[in-house]
């Protein structure tokens, strides 16, 4: 069992992927019922999984390609942490999809492609190897291109192209660090420390750039962020999916990887290639933040303040201290529940009444109430108020920043927090308090219905309020990311 | 100087006269026939190989290989004068047209 | 015994076919699907006998070289055999509706000359990848150019005349150039048999040797197509019918390649000098992004696609400086021979599946223009998904077979400390992804006026069987890589660590 089991959860989207890729458009119940089957199925394999782990049980599969090639997944703390949020939001994200595309042509494509993108992000969360993690990194790559055109328009196309422009060198460039690594201290497993001794400490730096770049596209650190915002052009699951389960998620927990896996902190404060990396982070932080106070549009707005709040998870591990580390990984899970809140009801918007832009939002609170309220719960938590997860992330990076002997940093989160407020609150505000330019139509007003597009927004935004109410439980994603770090990595 | 020397020598003249014909005509049907000088030139320098060994009796392999060669240039050149002939039919031209340098594939055979 | 026969009937079965074909041209079509039966069987039996007993061989007739031709079963050889079964298979099947394999009455030259000459090609392949002498090896090219020639011209147009003829003078010279080297060769050494080549000249480097092989590999260069070469490529594989050129562009130059291995590696590996091999690296490397560069400025389907097997071409031709000469006593040297292996199988699956595809989409909109597929991808989804799947292994992303041949060449670039390769490496497949994500993009552009004629779909399920085995080749390549090392050449032996 043990060996099976990660096969077994790439299976429950892979299998539904290539199923759903022949079934004609017209078989929607099946298509429907495969997918969220496959979503429910992974849910309730890694919840055994979880509760194994706990007893100690190891899982490992090992699958050999050629010599010095192979293909291992090795379920640790980390995987989990990452692969029980991507399970958790695919089911809601599906269950989403299903009711905002309704009856579009081209389902089956985009279901198809929806469940092999999940399956990357899944290989990705259970990669033991850094060729095992490039390998399904590539895989999330190209299946989700098809998405991002998915609607076949010009503009489309053209976030298709950005997308693989940005994507495509690098992976050129990971895949060179990853040999010119792996060529002089042979295989690196995540498990066992690699021996970093057979190289100097120039070449270990240069390894060390060459591997943010090319994590840094999927992460949106800047200057590498510009796919980001062009691949709004997607349909509003489409942008979910990108911002919150998996492509920029992926990026994030690559650095991870790197940092924490490959290197480990105390190397990487000896190269002296924290502070740099730290720096990139919170220029990214600041830069994403001012460029989404310019965007006008929804989604661009929301886009920007993804590339900025992604760098939180980066800033963290950046950091080294262990308050910051365990707040860079909650905020893995925290930035995905409110980031997938908002763009769920970002898409609500759009779809149900029309709403793209920032002005058109006044005064929709009456009429939508329900994706109103999640809207808002999302945009605090973004700004990181209290009762929200945003509150409790910023208060660990604040406090792990002090610990670094770093307070720059708690400038930074200083100003970025600011920045959130001027750029979310007037969203807030407009939904509450502006003025309807017209009078609502008598009973044609905008609908929050069917069930599955609102159910969706409500329990991630529940559920975003949750992790930080229950956060001192043993059961929170606080919990666990400090169980991570303390157990696993810092010493 | 020995008869298979001779040979030899006759051979390597004929495959330079062929070479320079192929390169400096683009007439086809001028090439195929250089095609066919320096083809006849290897098969004199194969044959004068069959005596390298003067003690012994003379070798019959390379007569089969030429053999073979001969039927495989036959049937290659027979595919070409076909070629030429339905080009000059349907273009009315006898030399390919000129774009960068096709003559020259690189390393002349000496 | 049934082995025996195996070796012999994948030679035999396509000759006998091809001349039946002639003289009853109405079973051309019947007689191809015979033979790819025929020729799976075989490769049924041969492929878990190798595995079992290793490389197997099979002097024809019981005559021992030097005086006999020995065929010999090996690894290598195997899986070019598997590569090019499928690439016919999937070839013979999707030329029926173009040249008559439907009943229709009408019965033009062309539909009579397709089969015989592809089964012939099919022969003549076999037979490169299974001799031993090198002779022999001469007569195969031959007819492969030979019958390749006549495909190229088979419409009997003006453009495909001038392509087959400019295409038959490279050859011709080529062929010369071999046929000297060959005979100087005999010369030197009294036998034209690879083994016994190989027992005489160990360590030796004679002047004649040099030369003859400088020759033989400047003529087997010729027909590869290799980048000073290349000028009779692109007219002769865009000009062909699609079909055609799938197999024009999929088969026909790694037959001359694996001459060339078999050469370089196994008859007479001593000769191999540092400079030689990074010369012949630095052509490859050139041949990569010069073809990649000229792929990205065509308009036309099939040009670009031609041009971009000038660029793969490239890639085969890094295994000199990466596996050959001293370095074969490298640990790497596995690894890169082995990866050039995988690069020219996935090629040619990719490549053929690449080709058929483009000759379908042709068909469907009218024209071969880039421009004129704007909104195929909705109109024929399985085309689309074979063509993006044969980028992805053409581009060398994972999970594919070129992804396997491009790790495994990157790996062995840098142990060895030979970055400049590794950086071709990377740019060659940027370049690549940069030229096959033009025709992607505009055939999924949605167009809402265009009209096209219909594909059938066994005609669309051909070219998405090959890409799929392109994928495949990545995903399962430990099988592929194990039968690879079968009866390896002794000079790349040690494994990659």
């Amino acid at each position: 069992m043990s060996a099976t089991l990660p096969i077994l959860i790439l299976l429950t989207s892979l299998v539904p992927a290539f199923i759903t890729f022949f079934l004609p458009q017209e078989r929607h119940s099946v298509r429907n019922l495969l997918n969220l089957g496959g979503a429910v199925l992974k849910l309730g394999l890694i919840v055994f999984m979880i509760l194994e782990v706990v007893q100690g049980t190891i899982y490992e599969t090992r699958i050999s390609f050629a010599p010095g090639l192979y293909l291992l997944l090795r379920v640790d703390a980390l995987s989990l942490l990452f692969v029980s949020l991507s399970a958790l939001l695919w089911l809601l994200t599906t269950i989403y999809a299903i009711a905002y595309l309704g009856n579009k042509p081209e389902m089956s494509r985009f279901f198809g492609f929806f469940s092999l993108c999940v399956a990357a992000t899944t290989g990705i969360a259970l990669s033991g190897t850094l060729i095992s993690f490039f390998i399904f990194f590539e895989l999330l790559t190209l299946s989700t291109w098809p998405l991002v055109v998915h609607k076949q328009n010009a503009k489309s196309i053209a976030a298709g192209r950005s997308y693989l422009a940005y994507a495509l060198p690098a992976s050129a460039v990971l895949l060179i660090a990853i040999i010119w690594l792996e060529s002089s201290v042979g295989p690196v497993e995540f498990a066992t420390p690699a021996n970093l001794e057979r190289l100097d400490d120039n070449s270990l730096r240069m390894i060390f750039a060459l591997f943010i770049a090319g994590l840094g596209v999927k992460a949106a650190l800047v200057p590498l962020h510009g796919w980001l915002p062009a691949a709004m052009a997607a349909p509003a699951p489409v942008s979910a999916l990108l911002h919150a389960v998996a492509v920029v998620k992926a990026g994030a927990f690559g650095v991870m990887r790197i940092v924490l896996d490959v290197f480990g902190l105390e190397r990487m404060e000896t190269l002296g290639v924290g502070l740099p990396l730290a720096v990139l982070a919170a220029f990214t932080i600041l830069w994403g933040s001012a460029r989404a106070l310019q965007q006008q549009e929804i989604k661009k707005r929301l886009a920007f303040s993804t590339v900025s709040q992604v760098s939180y998870i980066v800033l963290g591990v950046a950091l080294a201290s262990p308050f910051a580390v365990i707040g860079g990984l909650v905020h893995l899970v925290h930035q995905g529940l409110m980031k997938i809140t908002l763009f769920f009801c970002a898409g609500i918007f759009d779809e149900r009444a029309g709403i793209t832009r920032v002005d058109a939002l006044d005064g929709i609170g009456r009429q939508m109430p329900w994706t109103s309220v999640c809207f808002s719960i999302g945009a605090i938590g973004m700004v990181g108020l209290p009762p929200t997860a945003g509150f409790i992330t910023k208060i660990y990076l604040g406090i792990g920043a002090m610990q670094a002997d770093a307070p720059w940093v708690l400038a930074v989160l200083a100003v970025s927090t600011l920045l959130n407020a001027a750029y979310f609150l007037p969203l807030v505000y407009r939904i509450w308090f502006g003025d309807a330019p017209t009078p609502v139509p008598a009973g044609g007003g905008p609908t929050e219905r069917p069930l599955g597009l609102i159910a969706p927004p409500v329990i991630t935004a529940f559920a975003s309020i949750a992790v930080a109410l229950l956060a001192a439980s043993s059961f929170s994603p606080l919990a666990w990311a400090t169980l991570i770090a303390t157990r696993d990595y810092l010493r | 100087m020995a008869s298979s020397s001779i040979f030899g020598l006759c051979g390597a003249l004929l495959i330079g006269m062929g070479l320079y014909g192929f390169i400096t005509h683009p007439h086809l049907l001028r090439r195929l026939l250089a095609f066919n000088v320096i083809g006849s030139g290897i098969f004199l320098l194969f044959g004068a190989t069959a005596a390298r060994l003067p003690s012994a009796a003379t070798d019959p392999v390379p007569q089969a290989l030429i053999i073979t060669g001969i039927v495989v240039a036959l049937a290659a050149t027979a595919l070409g004068v076909g070629l030429v002939l339905a080009y000059a039919r349907v273009t009315g031209r006898t030399t390919l047209p000129e774009d960068g340098a096709p003559t020259d594939p690189g390393k002349p055979p000496r | 015994m049934s082995v025996s026969l195996a070796i012999v009937a994948l030679v035999t079965a396509p000759l006998v076919a091809a001349l039946i074909a002639v003289i009853l041209p109405r079973w051309g079509p019947w007689l191809s699907l015979l033979v790819v039966a025929g020729n799976a069987a075989a490769l049924v039996v041969l492929i878990p006998a190798i595995v079992s007993q290793g490389a197997l061989t099979l002097p024809i007739g019981g005559w021992q070289a030097p005086l006999g031709i020995t065929l010999r079963a090996d690894g290598m050889a195997l899986a070019f055999l598997t590569m090019a079964a499928l690439v016919m298979a999937a070839v013979l099947v999707s030329a029926r509706p173009e040249f008559g394999g439907g009943g229709e009455v009408t019965e033009t030259r062309r539909q009579w000359a397709f089969w015989p000459l592809a089964l012939l090609l099919w022969s003549a392949l076999n037979v490169v990848f299974l001799s031993r002498d090198l002779f022999n090896l001469y007569v195969a090219l031959e007819l492969l150019t030979v019958s390749a020639v006549a495909l190229v011209a088979i419409d009997g147009k003006a453009d495909g005349l001038g392509a087959a003829l400019r295409y038959l003078m490279f050859a011709l010279l080529g062929s010369l150039a071999y046929l000297l080297g060959a005979a100087l060769l005999y010369a030197q050494h009294g036998t034209l048999d690879i083994a016994l080549l190989a027992d005489q000249a160990i360590g030796g480097r004679a002047a004649v040797d040099m030369m003859a092989v400088g020759l033989m590999t400047a003529g087997l260069a010729a027909k590869t197509a290799l980048f000073p070469f290349h000028a009779w490529l692109q007219p002769a594989h865009s000009g062909a019918p699609a079909p055609a050129s799938a197999m024009l562009s999929a088969l026909v130059p790694k037959a001359s390649f694996a001459i060339l291995i078999r050469i370089w590696f196994e008859a007479l590996p001593g000769l191999a000098t540092p400079p030689l091999l990074v010369t012949l690296g630095a052509m490859g490397a050139i041949a990569i992004v010069y073809g990649s560069v000229l792929a990205l400025r065509q308009t036309r389907l099939k040009l670009m696609i031609a041009y971009s097997t000038v660029a793969q071409i490239g890639y085969l031709f890094l295994i000199f400086p990466l596996a050959g000469g001293d370095s074969y006593m490298q640990p790497w040297a596995a690894g890169a021979w082995t990866g050039v292996m995988f690069h020219a199988l996935s090629h040619g699956l990719a490549k053929a599946s690449m080709f058929l595809c483009a000759g379908l989409w042709i068909v469907a909109a009218g024209s071969d223009r880039i421009e004129a597929m704007r909104g195929l991808a909705s109109a024929t989804p399985m085309i689309a998904s074979a063509f993006a799947l044969a980028a992805v292994t053409l581009v060398g992303l994972p999970p594919s077979g070129g992804f396997t041949a491009k790790y495994l060449m990157l790996t062995s670039a840098f142990v060895s400390g030979q970055y400049v390769w590794a950086a071709v490496l990377l740019i060659g497949g940027l370049l690549s992804a940069a030229y096959l994500y033009r025709p992607l993009a505009v055939a999924f552009a949605r167009d809402g006026d265009a009209v096209f004629k219909p594909v059938p779909r066994l005609a669309q399920a051909m070219p998405l069987m090959l890409a799929l085995a392109a994928i495949l080749l990545g995903l399962a390549s430990q099988g592929p890589f194990a039968l690879m090392q079968i009866g390896r050449p002794s000079s790349a032996e040690a494994g990659l660590q």
